[in-house]
């Protein structure tokens, strides 16, 4: 097995390509897709498959939705490219209404293989409506799997059980870490969905992080390790389902929990991960359980205001610290 | 202005054999007698939710679909029951789902809007307006994909034609060339407001020749007239000549829903639609073309028979269980 160094763009690449090899039903949909998209993600795609399966659609996000859920319950598996998470909130009746609850609605009988990769997340400046990270809304509506990979090797193994699951799955491609490098084998092993990965071992906290946030983690368990405090670093990789028993397990083991992300604080998945380890780990924990997010804001244009905006390391450590402290501790 | 369709595109009045006729007759009793059924128990209190009744449509929903192929993918409105019975479904699961009953299509997850029977080609309803008609586009891509003649047809109210939903969706239909038939109940009222209060536009099957879309409207009660503008439709599609849009102007003798006792609509209006009846106008068809025998014997023996059907199927949905309580989270995810 060839293992290569790729960027994270080019891991979605080639477990498109890679998928669209193996089925045959495997569609690809999207704006500019044929083109290879704004960053190209479905580069050499259309080349490679022709125009019947990989199809650009005009700007119509929720019909485009609608119609490749449709696909997807008529024999179709379709890869559908939210060009920015941003405007599925134009697909929201499509998506949430129709996608996610069709296999209930109809007793089982409708089922919907559909994979929806989603840009998010900010960096750049490019403004509240091409940079936000919207995951805890997903979280909130049963008929939808959400996974977010945080390096090359989990966007091409989760993209690939993406494909191959036969629920709507939404996969959050981070654009800022399009370009982070890393090894990964040719022909990627599909990462099962649900199941978290231990991005760092350590003994004193438990840091639970996704997508992006997994690197601004694990820069602050370096900087803790350096005074001393041992960070274990969970990459959720799933939001849904949720691996709760390795984030437990590792809150059993070390009593402090940070949850970081970079949606906004309010609602956010933080506040699930915090409730579900005091409704089963309240025992174990020595300190109140932290969140770290963005402000309850509009993510801003400018790139010193998103800087802000953004958690970096120096807030996880904050929050790290805090549990750490006597005014934290139980 | 793009120029108007070629008339011989809608080839009307095809040879419809003496059985066909009698099947449409029977359909349409079937779902006259299916509706007025559902009131009653939904009256006397015994079948709850929010019910859309056809009565009225009747012809619309036969017309169209009696002459579909088990394999073709029908896309109901929220106003549904008329569209699956004419597509095939059996009653007593249908009526067993509108009764919240295990026994029915969803195991009483769907309910009257939500109708699925994926073995008769009766793909979904839908509870949102103009939600279905993606779907229908989205069959037609997969049918295309995968080499066969499969036709989407899709059907949905003249409210619909105001939604971002419609447009996209004849667009890209149009665009792609997709095997689809969208068919527009115009029924004259989106819930409780008549049509002139949403849109200017007078005939919505104009929207049609904005895309570029082969389009006609019909008297939708004039069962004949909608099955031959669909027979033409359907061809098209299975021809892979792309889409169609066929505007039946059709009524709904009830409210919006059960309950609506649709004061917005003058008496003298519904006197109209009632004299329009489709059943009656249809059996008069019959009679006039000889297809009835003299003595007038097949309508209510027809009639007989749906009613006898539709009975039965309303005991065996009462005496039905409701779904086990461990079922109110299954089937959430695919395996």
């Amino acid at each position: 097995m060839t293992v290569a160094t790729i960027r994270y763009i080019d891991a979605i690449n080639s477990a498109l390509a890679g998928e669209m090899k193996r089925d045959d039903s495997v569609i690809v949909l999207g704006e500019d897709v044929t083109l290879g998209g704004p960053f190209g993600a479905t580069k050499g795609l259309s080349e490679e498959f022709g125009d019947d399966r990989v199809i650009n659609t005009p700007i119509a996000e929720g019909t485009v939705m609608g119609l490749a859920a449709g696909a997807a319950m008529l024999g179709a598996r379709p890869i559908l490219e939210v060009m920015f998470i941003d405007f599925i909130t134009l697909a929201m009746d499509q998506l949430v209404n129709h996608a996610a609850k069709l296999h209930y609605m109809t007793g089982g009988q409708a089922v919907v293989p559909l994979t929806i990769r989603a840009l998010c997340g900010a960096g750049g400046g490019f403004g509240a409506h091409h940079s936000q990270s919207l995951e805890a809304w997903f979280l909130h509506v049963p008929g939808l799997k959400v996974v977010a990979p945080s390096n090359p090797a989990d966007a091409a193994g989760l993209l690939r059980s993406a494909v191959r699951d036969n629920n709507p799955v939404l996969f959050l491609e981070h654009r800022g870490l399009y370009w982070r490098k890393a090894e990964v084998t040719e022909d990627a092993i599909p990462v099962p969905l649900g199941m978290a990965s231990v991005a760092r071992q350590g003994g004193d906290l438990t840091i639970v992080a996704v997508s992006k946030m997994v690197e601004v983690a694990l820069a602050a368990a370096d900087d803790l390790s350096d005074s001393g405090i041992e960070a274990e670093v969970i990459d959720l990789r799933s939001i849904v389902p949720l691996d709760r028993e390795a984030i437990l397990a590792s809150v059993r083991r070390t009593g402090r929990l940070v949850v970081v992300h970079e949606a906004v604080t309010f609602g956010g998945i933080g506040a699930e991960i915090a409730a579900m380890a005091q409704e089963h780990a309240f025992a174990h924990l020595v300190a109140p359980v932290q969140r770290v997010g963005a402000p309850f804001a509009p993510v801003p244009a400018s790139v010193e205001l998103e800087k802000i905006f953004v958690p970096g390391p120096d807030d996880v450590i904050a929050a790290a610290r805090r549990t750490m402290t006597a005014e934290g501790v139980r | 202005m793009p120029p108007a369709m070629p008339p011989q595109l809608w080839p009307m009045r095809s040879d419809l054999t003496r059985e066909r006729l009698l099947t449409l007759l029977e359909r349409m009793w079937l779902i006259r007698a299916f509706e007025e059924k559902a009131s009653e128990l939904y009256a006397r209190g015994v079948i709850g939710g929010l019910l859309h009744l056809g009565i009225g449509q009747e012809g619309v929903a036969a017309g169209s679909c009696v002459q579909l192929r088990r394999d073709d993918a029908v896309f109901g409105s929220h106003r549904a029951h008329a569209h699956a019975i004419a597509k095939g479904v059996d009653v007593d699961k249908l009526m067993a789902e509108l009764a919240g009953r295990a026994t029915g299509y969803c195991g009483g997850k769907g309910g009257s809007m939500h109708i699925s029977a994926m073995e008769t080609g009766f793909i979904t309803a839908t509870g949102v307006v103009g939600g279905n008609i993606p779907l229908a586009l989205g069959g037609a891509l997969a049918a295309r994909r995968a080499g066969t003649d499969r036709v989407s047809v899709v059907f949905f109210g003249d409210g619909t034609a105001q939604s971002g939903s419609f447009h996209e969706s004849l667009n890209i239909a149009a665009l792609w060339g997709l095997p689809v038939v969208l068919i527009c109940e115009n029924n004259g009222y989106a819930e409780f407001t008549p049509l002139s209060a949403h849109t200017n536009v007078a005939r919505l099957a104009q929207h049609a020749d904005t895309y570029g879309i082969p389009n006609v409207t019909v008297d939708g009660s004039d069962v004949v007239a909608v099955y031959d503008a669909v027979a033409a439709a359907v061809a098209r599609a299975r021809a892979g000549d792309g889409p169609s849009f066929v505007e039946a102007l059709t009524h709904r003798l009830r409210g919006h829903y059960e309950g609506d006792p649709a004061k917005y609509r003058e008496l003298s209006e519904l006197e109209d639609w009632k004299q329009k009846d489709p059943l009656a106008r249809y059996v008069g068809y019959l009679e006039q073309s000889g297809v009835i025998s003299e003595d007038g014997a097949e309508s209510p023996a027809a009639e007989r028979a749906a009613r006898q059907r539709v009975n039965g199927a309303a005991e065996r949905a009462l005496a039905a269980p409701f779904p086990d309580p461990s079922a109110v989270a299954t089937q959430v995810y695919a395996g």
